[in-house]
Parts: C-alpha cells; sequence; structure tokens
C-alpha cells in the first residue's frame, strides 16, 4: 500500500513518568520493579476519608519540563476525571483539565524544524492489572490482579500539535522529547519500563490540502519501533480506506505488536464522558514568578545546545551521519561532559567522540558517574600510545565499574605501553616469518597490513600500541 | 447525671474523679437507654476502659493528662477508626476497618478524650433525619415517635439524651446544627477549613466538616479548641485563627452589630421564629445593636446546594465498587460486579443523588447545572460578604420546625430536603454558625437558634451565641436518656456554662 499523493498527519500525547523520590499526593515511595502493593498507603489506594497533599517536587519537575519546552508556565488546576476501572482506586483520577500549567510551546528537532507543544499537563498514574490464568487475556482470564504501586505515581503528559508529517518525524521528536526529560531530571526515559508512553493521534488528507482528515488515537506503543511500524500501518490504513471510498471512522485504536496492525477499542460515540470538575481536595495551584524563575535558573542545557557544542569542537562545519549519530547518542545519554572534558585534555575529538558513544555508551549509567577528569586521563593515555586500544577499553571498563584512576588500573593490570625498540623488534620478528605476505604487502596489497598487525599483537600479548605497529609497518615498507 | 465536659476534665485532671468512674456512669447510661435511642452503631467498652484506665494513670503519675481529660466522646460513624469498623450506615461498607485514625480522633486522643463509639447516621451523611441508616433509625430522645434529625442524628441524640457529655458530626448542609436544634443541644459547624476532613469520608469534599455537638457552647468550644488548626494531611485546612479563644467568651456583646436575616425566618414554622425574635430581644438587651436584614440570594442556596453536592457526591462514593474494601457482589466481568455491588450496598438516597450529581456533571448539562450552581455559590458568598459589612453576626433560625415524626417525610425527598433551607447557606458559603437551643414549640419540643458569622469570626460567633445561651428559655428533660428519671426541667443554659447543671 502507498501513501503517495497523501499527507500524513500526527500529533503525539507522550506520558512521562516523574522521577520523584514519593507519589505526587502522598509519600509512597515511587518506585518501578518492587514488590506488588507495598507502596501503597491510605491515599493512594484512595481509602475513604483519605485526602491528597500535592508534592512539590513534581510540581517542580513539570515546571522544569514546561520551561524545557519553550512553554507558558502558569496558574492551573486541578480537575477530576471519572471513571470506573478497577487499577484507578478512586475511580476518578486526578488530572489537569482546561487550565494546565504548561500551555503553548515547541520542541525544535535536531534537523531545524519546529513541532508545537499544546500543553505539558500534570496527572497522577493509575494501578496495573494482571490478568492471570484462563487466555491470560483480558476477556478470557481467571482472574485479575491490581498492583497499586504505581497509582498516583506523578505524570506529566505532553501534548504535541498535529505538526508532523511521517513516522521517521514522530521517531525524531519522541527521541529529543525523551533527550529533553532525560536533561531536565524528569525522566530515565526507558520506555520498556513505561517510564514514557506515547498515544499517536493520525490522521491523513491529499497532499496539498489543508482542512485535516478524521483522526484515530493509537494506544500501546511502548517503543520507538512500535510508534513508527504502528503509524505507517496506520497511514496505510486510513489512505487505503479513503481510495476506496470508505470513511475514516474516528476511534481508539490498540497497536497490536505481533500482528503488526491496529484494532478498534471505541468508537467516538463510545468515548467516555469523564464528567470532569474541579477537585475540590485541592487548592489551585499558582507558581509565583519567583518559583518560576528558581526552577528555569536550575535547568541544565537543552540537548540541542550541547550537541550544537560538540559540533562546534568536531570544527568541519557540518558533522558526517556517523559523526552525528555519534554526538545524538552522547547527548541523548547525558555523556558529552565526559567528550568536552576528554578534549579539553587535549584528546582529538574522533577519539573521544568514539569512547563516549561506544564504550562509555554501553554502561551509560556507570559512564554518568564516572569522574569526567579521570575519564579524559584515560583517553589522553591512549592517544599518546601509552595504552593500545584494547588496553584502554579494559581500563575503562574497570573505571566505570570500580572508579580510580587511570593509571593505577593500567599498572594493576600489567598494561604498560611497549617501546618503540620492542614494537620494532616484534615486527620484524612476524615479517621474518611470512616473507610471502611481506613481499605481496609490498606490492601494494594494502589489506595485508590486518594480518601484521594481528600478529604482532598475538607476539605483544595486545600490549603493542596499533597506531605504532602500523607506522612501522608502512616506515619499513617505503 | 449529664455532666459537663469542663466540669468532667476538670475533676479528672484534679484527682476529684477517675476517667474510669465517669466512663462507667456514661457506658451504663448507654447500655440502658440505647436499645430505645439507637444512637449509636458501635460502642467501644473494652477500648474505652483501656484509655480511660491510661488516663488515670497518666494523672497519678503526675502528667498532664490534656484539656479533655476523661471526657467520653461518641463520634459519628464516618469518622476513621484504626481497626474500629467505620460504616457511614451504609451495608457497601459494613465490615470495613480503616488502617488508620482520621486527624480529628488522634486530636482528641491527644487531648485526652475517651472514644467510647460511633453513632449512626444517614448513610453516607445524606438526609436529614437518620432514617436512611442502613441499620435502623435514631429516636429523639425527647419524643420516641419524632426523628433527631440528621444526618449527624445519632451523635445529637447522644448528647441530648446524656449518654455522651459531647460527640463530633459532619455538617455539609446542616447536618450538624439540624439534629441539634432538633434534639435541644449546641451544634457548631466551623469555617471550612479549620478542621481537618482527614479521615473524614468523604460526602461533598468543598463542603463538609466536621465539628461538635455540646450541651453548653463552652463544651462546644473545648470540643473546637481540641479539634482544629492546621493539617499538613488536608491542602484545604487553614491556619487556627490567632483570635480563637476560650478566655473571651463571657466578653458579651455591647455594641455587636446582629443582623436579623428574612429570609432565615421566611417560610419558618411561627412558633420557631417567634423564638429567633426573643433571642434577638436577648442581644439587644445585652447591648447589641440589632437590625433585621435581608439577603434574598439564601433562597437560591438550597437549589444550588442541590446540584453541587450530589456531584461532587457521584465523585467521591465511585470508589464504592467492590474492588478493594467492603462489600462485593460477583458477577462475570468487573464492570457488572461493579454495578450490582453498588446495586445491593447503596441505599435509595445514596443512588438518588448519585444520579442527581452524575447528571449534573454529564456532557451538555455541565454548564446548566454544576456550572450554573457554582455561580450561585459566588453571588451567595458575595452575599453575605456584603451582609457581614453591616453586621458582626447573623441571627436567624436552624430549622424550618422543630422534630418531625418518623416516617413523616421519607417518601418525599423535596421535603425532607428542605428541613436544610436555613443551614446550607453557610455551606456554600463556607462561614461558621451555631446552633444553640432557646426554648420550645407549643407541643414542648425543642427549638434552635441560629448564630452564623464571617469567615473565621469563630469568637465572635461564640460570644454571642454564649449571650443567647445564658437566657435562653428552658428545654424540658428528654424522655429517654440519664436525665429521664428525675424528671422536672433542665436548668437555663446560664448555670449549664457555670458547671452546676442537673446534679
Amino acid at each position: 500500500m502507498s501513501t503517495e499523493g497523501w499527507e500524513i498527519v500526527i500529533g503525539l500525547e507522550v506520558h512521562c513518568e516523574l522521577q520523584t523520590a514519593t507519589k505526587l499526593f502522598c509519600g509512597c515511595r515511587n518506585a518501578f520493579g518492587d514488590e506488588p502493593n507495598t507502596n501503597i498507603c491510605p491515599v493512594c489506594l484512595g481509602l475513604p476519608g483519605s485526602l491528597p497533599v500535592l508534592n512539590v517536587k513534581a510540581v517542580e519537575i513539570a515546571m522544569s519540563i514546561g520551561t524545557a519546552l519553550n512553554c507558558e508556565v502558569r496558574p492551573s488546576l486541578f480537575h477530576r476525571k471519572n471513571y470506573f476501572y478497577p487499577d484507578m482506586p478512586k475511580d476518578y483520577q486526578v488530572s489537569q483539565y482546561d487550565e494546565p500549567i504548561n500551555v503553548q510551546g515547541w520542541l525544535e528537532l535536531p534537523e531545524g524544524e519546529r513541532v508545537g507543544i499544546e500543553r505539558a499537563h500534570m496527572e497522577e498514574d493509575t494501578g496495573k492489572t494482571s490478568h492471570i490464568g484462563g487466555g491470560g487475556r483480558i476477556h478470557d482470564a481467571d482472574h485479575a490482579l491490581v498492583d497499586y504501586n504505581r497509582a498516583g505515581v506523578p505524570l506529566v503528559e505532553i501534548v504535541s500539535a498535529p505538526d508532523m508529517r511521517s513516522a521517521a518525524q514522530a521517531r525524531r521528536y519522541v527521541e529529543e522529547l525523551r533527550a529533553i526529560l532525560v536533561a531536565v531530571g524528569a525522566s530515565d526515559g526507558r520506555m520498556e519500563e513505561g517510564s514514557l508512553r506515547v498515544d499517536a493521534n493520525v490522521s491523513v488528507r491529499r497532499a496539498g490540502t489543508y482542512e485535516l482528515g478524521t483522526r484515530c488515537e493509537i494506544k500501546n506503543l511502548n517503543s520507538l519501533r512500535s510508534l513508527g511500524r504502528a503509524i505507517e500501518h496506520e497511514a496505510d490504513r486510513q489512505v487505503s480506506l479513503l481510495e476506496s471510498g470508505e470513511r475514516v471512522l474516528q476511534q481508539t485504536r490498540h497497536w497490536d505488536e505481533e500482528s503488526a496492525r491496529t484494532v478498534a477499542l471505541r468508537s467516538k460515540e463510545e468515548a467516555f464522558d469523564y464528567r470532569y470538575f474541579p477537585e475540590p481536595d485541592l487548592v489551585p495551584l499558582a507558581p509565583d514568578p519567583g518559583w518560576q524563575a528558581e526552577v528555569a535558573a536550575r535547568i541544565p542545557a537543552m540537548p540541542a545546545e550541547r550537541r550544537k557544542k560538540l559540533v562546534d569542537l568536531l570544527g568541519v562545519g557540518a558533522p558526517n551521519d556517523a559523526q552525528a549519530d555519534q554526538i545524538s547518542t552522547v547527548v541523548t545519554l547525558g555523556l558529552d561532559r565526559l567528550v568536552v572534558a576528554a578534549t579539553g585534555a587535549g584528546v582529538e575529538i574522533g577519539l573521544a567522540l568514539a569512547r563516549s558513544a561506544n564504550e562509555a555508551a554501553a554502561d551509560p549509567e556507570r559512564a554518568r558517574e564516572v569522574d569526567p577528569s579521570a575519564y579524559a586521563a584515560l583517553l589522553r593515555m591512549e592517544q599518546d600510545g601509552k595504552l593500545s586500544a584494547t588496553q584502554a577499553k579494559a581500563v575503562l571498563a574497570d573505571l566505570l565499574q570500580n572508579g580510580g584512576h587511570p593509571a593505577d588500573i593500567a599498572r594493576r593490570k600489567g598494561f604498560e605501553a611497549l617501546g618503540a625498540d620492542t614494537v620494532a623488534a616484534a615486527v620484524a620478528q612476524v615479517i621474518a616469518a611470512h616473507p610471502a605476505e611481506w613481499e605481496r604487502f609490498r606490492q601494494g596489497e594494502d589489506k595485508l597490513q590486518g594480518l601484521f598487525t594481528g600478529e604482532v599483537m598475538k607476539a605483544t600479548k595486545g600490549k603493542a600500541d596499533g597506531k605504532v605497529v602500523a607506522a612501522e609497518l608502512r616506515r619499513l615498507r617505503a | 447525671m449529664s455532666e459537663d465536659a469542663s466540669a468532667i476534665a476538670a475533676a479528672v485532671r484534679s484527682g476529684e474523679a477517675s476517667a474510669s468512674e465517669v466512663l462507667e456512669r456514661h457506658l451504663s447510661a448507654i447500655e440502658q437507654h440505647d436499645g430505645e435511642l439507637h444512637a449509636f452503631l458501635t460502642v467501644l467498652a473494652d477500648s474505652a476502659r483501656e484509655e480511660a484506665r491510661e488516663i488515670d494513670r497518666r494523672v497519678a503519675a503526675g502528667e498532664d493528662p490534656g484539656p479533655l481529660a476523661g471526657v467520653p466522646v461518641a463520634l459519628k460513624d464516618n469518622l476513621c477508626t484504626r481497626g474500629v469498623p467505620t460504616t457511614c450506615a451504609s451495608r457497601i461498607l459494613e465490615g470495613w476497618c480503616p488502617p488508620y485514625d482520621a486527624t480529628v480522633v488522634r486530636r482528641l486522643r491527644a487531648a485526652g478524650a475517651v472514644v467510647v463509639g460511633k453513632t449512626n447516621l444517614d448513610e453516607f451523611a445524606m438526609g436529614s433525619s437518620t432514617e436512611n441508616s442502613a441499620f435502623g433509625p435514631t429516636r429523639n430522645p425527647h419524643d420516641p415517635g419524632r426523628v433527631p434529625g440528621g444526618s449527624s442524628g445519632g451523635s445529637a441524640a447522644a448528647v441530648a439524651a446524656g449518654l455522651v457529655p459531647v460527640a463530633l458530626g459532619s455538617d455539609t448542609g446542616g447536618s450538624i446544627r439540624q439534629p441539634a436544634a432538633l434534639c435541644g443541644v449546641v451544634g457548631m459547624k466551623p469555617t471550612y477549613g479549620t478542621v481537618s476532613r482527614y479521615g473524614l469520608v468523604a460526602f461533598a469534599s468543598s463542603l463538609d466538616q466536621i465539628g461538635p455537638f455540646a450541651s453548653s457552647v463552652a463544651d462546644a468550644v473545648a470540643l473546637f479548641e481540641a479539634i482544629g488548626g492546621h493539617d499538613p494531611c488536608d491542602s484545604t485546612s487553614l491556619e487556627r485563627p490567632a483570635s480563637m479563644s476560650l478566655g473571651r467568651l463571657g466578653d458579651g456583646v455591647v455594641g455587636l452589630r446582629v443582623g436579623v436575616v428574612a429570609e432565615l425566618l421566611d417560610g419558618v414554622d411561627p412558633a420557631v421564629a417567634k423564638r429567633v425574635r426573643e433571642a434577638a430581644e436577648v442581644l439587644a438587651a445585652a447591648g447589641a445593636s440589632v437590625e433585621e436584614c435581608s439577603i434574598p440570594e439564601v433562597a437560591y442556596a438550597l437549589p444550588a446546594y442541590y446540584l453541587l453536592a450530589p456531584a461532587e457526591a457521584s465523585s467521591n462514593l465511585a470508589r464504592y465498587d467492590g474492588v478493594r474494601y467492603g462489600l462485593r457482589v460477583d458477577a462475570s466481568s468487573a464492570e457488572a460486579m461493579n454495578g450490582a455491588t453498588r446495586a445491593k450496598g447503596f441505599g435509595p438516597e445514596v443512588k438518588r443523588r448519585i444520579m442527581l450529581g452524575t447528571y449534573a456533571l454529564s456532557a451538555g448539562y455541565y454548564d446548566a447545572y454544576y456550572g450554573q450552581a457554582q455561580k450561585v455559590r459566588t453571588l451567595i458568598i458575595e452575599a453575605f460578604k456584603r451582609a457581614y459589612e453591616n453586621a458582626d453576626v447573623l441571627l436567624g433560625a436552624t430549622t424550618p420546625t422543630t422534630a418531625f415524626e418518623i416516617g413523616s417525610k421519607v417518601d418525599d425527598p423535596l421535603a425532607m430536603y428542605l428541613s436544610d433551607v436555613c443551614t446550607v447557606p453557610s455551606n456554600l458559603s463556607g462561614d461558621p454558625a451555631i446552633t444553640v437551643p432557646f426554648g420550645t414549640d407549643d407541643l414542648g419540643l425543642p427549638v434552635g437558634v441560629q448564630v452564623l458569622a464571617p469567615a473565621l469570626q469563630e469568637t465572635t460567633m461564640f460570644q454571642a451565641a454564649t449571650v443567647v445561651e445564658d437566657a435562653a428559655p428552658p428545654v424540658p428533660t428528654p424522655r429517654i436518656g440519664a436525665d429521664a428519671t428525675d424528671g422536672g426541667e433542665r436548668a437555663a443554659g446560664g448555670e449549664r456554662a457555670a458547671g452546676g447543671r442537673g446534679r
């Protein structure tokens, strides 16, 4: 199915679980993966007589998100959204409705396009239901178990304008938003744990026309991959309906990852009447300008700015695709300060980016904690030939795991850089052992350099510096 | 017996009486009379005895057991008590024991009070007669054929009958003041926010307020002092106003401006209206300047209330879904189980209000009903503010009639709703109000006079109420209760305040 001749219009709703120590309205621990129903109290269980008290830290994070997304942060109200579901303790969700805390902002994608942010409002999460026994699905399970640990966890829902035009762009929006949420300390960014949950509103219209088509909301998008596939599938479905003269019905649809299709959950007519009204147990939330300024002052540099800094360090105009990917990775993971520290210590940007986007990025949590000066010193040792690349990677793994100083770690591991003479001797030995290959190499068969380097490494138990070996080989060939 | 709380506390603190003796007298009064009265849903004899012994131990050890030392207190059964059934007089919560105490319960215990039991109410505090209790009605101690009022009818009847000196109730549209008036005791609704609602099972959150029942204004003040003040667990709770103090109760009303509100006398039974006018004369004679005034917006309070309160209730009561606690009627799906549980667990009045409230909040009707009612509420708040530019306190009837016969209004919800017509305005405005017994009607049934004050002006309100109380015509001894065998009439309120009543 082709969507040729059609324009896809996408708006996203992203739910972000806030990384607070406690829940939105009570003192229970906000933690993923604890024993079910251990982080609960009368308030988050909605027991009769209990009352909510707003978590100030959650408000500050919500304000940070709004500020980072260029929103107007404004006086706001909490409402009750009324509907029955067994994992919602009060049978209403405390949320913000017509007066949210953040409105009318925008997010700039790395390529420069702006996506409008309509609102970013606060609300509480629900519990989690597991259907057990029988077929294990909602309709054929023997029974359902509810875990209320998640009930009352603070969320911010970020609603974009319908400004995106392709699945790829939607993915880039979520990636950039995730980087921003991680940067302001709102989220750990883990989609697979449900820290970030995305719903997509998708409609299509003839290319060149302006009126919005009928949209469908797609739920259950647990990864960037699902998001992209679901949007593409949904756009195909809508285009094929319209091209065969049918109508798109306004529906909420569920993405089924296994069958790779969306399934209708409910239509507009079946939509819930949530009977929103102002939550009488909470007072209006009106952050004064002083508080707003204080929160804004604590917001760190945003990913776009940090990427730009790395591009400037590269100093070659536009980075190539590989470099752009490395830059994006280190910024998203919050490892760019390692790159900056390393280049500050005289390490070449290429090496700093490579080690940060690959080896350090493999263990991002520890890498974020590592002492940047120790990290820079290690890369400097590698660059100066005091450690081979293999050795440097081993020292880095140890450094991330245990901390300490790279020189001490290298010594402990018995990594001492081999002197140039020793390397030259080893090279000479290897050449002597492979006369035919050496002759071919001399005739210009460059790929044989790998063979010689490998043999030298074997002979020196990996202690030789690859760059020194290469230089020696080139010298002898000339 | 019928002892003052203040007198009991003084005697227990000085070691003149023991908390245990005091408790036993009240437990035996409950034993003797509550079969007929049905004021209590749960009597906590064992834990009360333990609490009383602890007070006695502390007195013996020279510790300060608190200002309400050894005072037996009853709690409306919509106040959460840890490990003790809290039913809201509903089948849907039968057998549920909260894992925590309401803030007011903790504060009462901290003040040395002894919790003797949980009292009957209209289911979820919805009603004006206590006939909507799933566990049967409470009777009016003055006439067992009549209602005690409601919804806090159990607490009102228990205090009137002398089974406890003081009790707590909750007042959403008059549920403390109306039964207090019908039973001939003092009942007070504090300024919204001065008493924590944490642990009060919500009916209509923006209107609910916990307050005291007592046989004197002084005792009501003592109880209010013990339970009031800011609570970090209730976002709508306020700091305790600095001006409030027991010491100023007897300061009198010289120069005080009193407005007698025409709308709180319109349509009121002439015998009741007559008593209000007499109370106004009492205040004038004591040096207040008394004038008639009109607050026309008050006429719209009842219809606004019967949209706002059910709207909030429809949401507050959604949690009784059979999933986590209380009654569950099993069915094939979660939705069906929810429906079946609620159909069986709620009584007709609760269902009526849930339906009213759900309708008032529905898409397409919100603006016409809930939205409009909120606007009326704002008008009423502003109207009271204007009235208080010319008056320090306002005076009116508490109820349009005295106690009515059991069964006479149960089939006519609108007639029942009208029982709240004089009390509802203060809930909408959030201001404090108190009812003081002031003689009887021609049938010898108690009449209450209501004193209203601006938000946080409880001290002025108490001063005026004390003057009214001191000059109040007597209320006869209830037919059921601890004093019933004494015969004769109760002494006037002034003697009560001095602590010398009926002993």
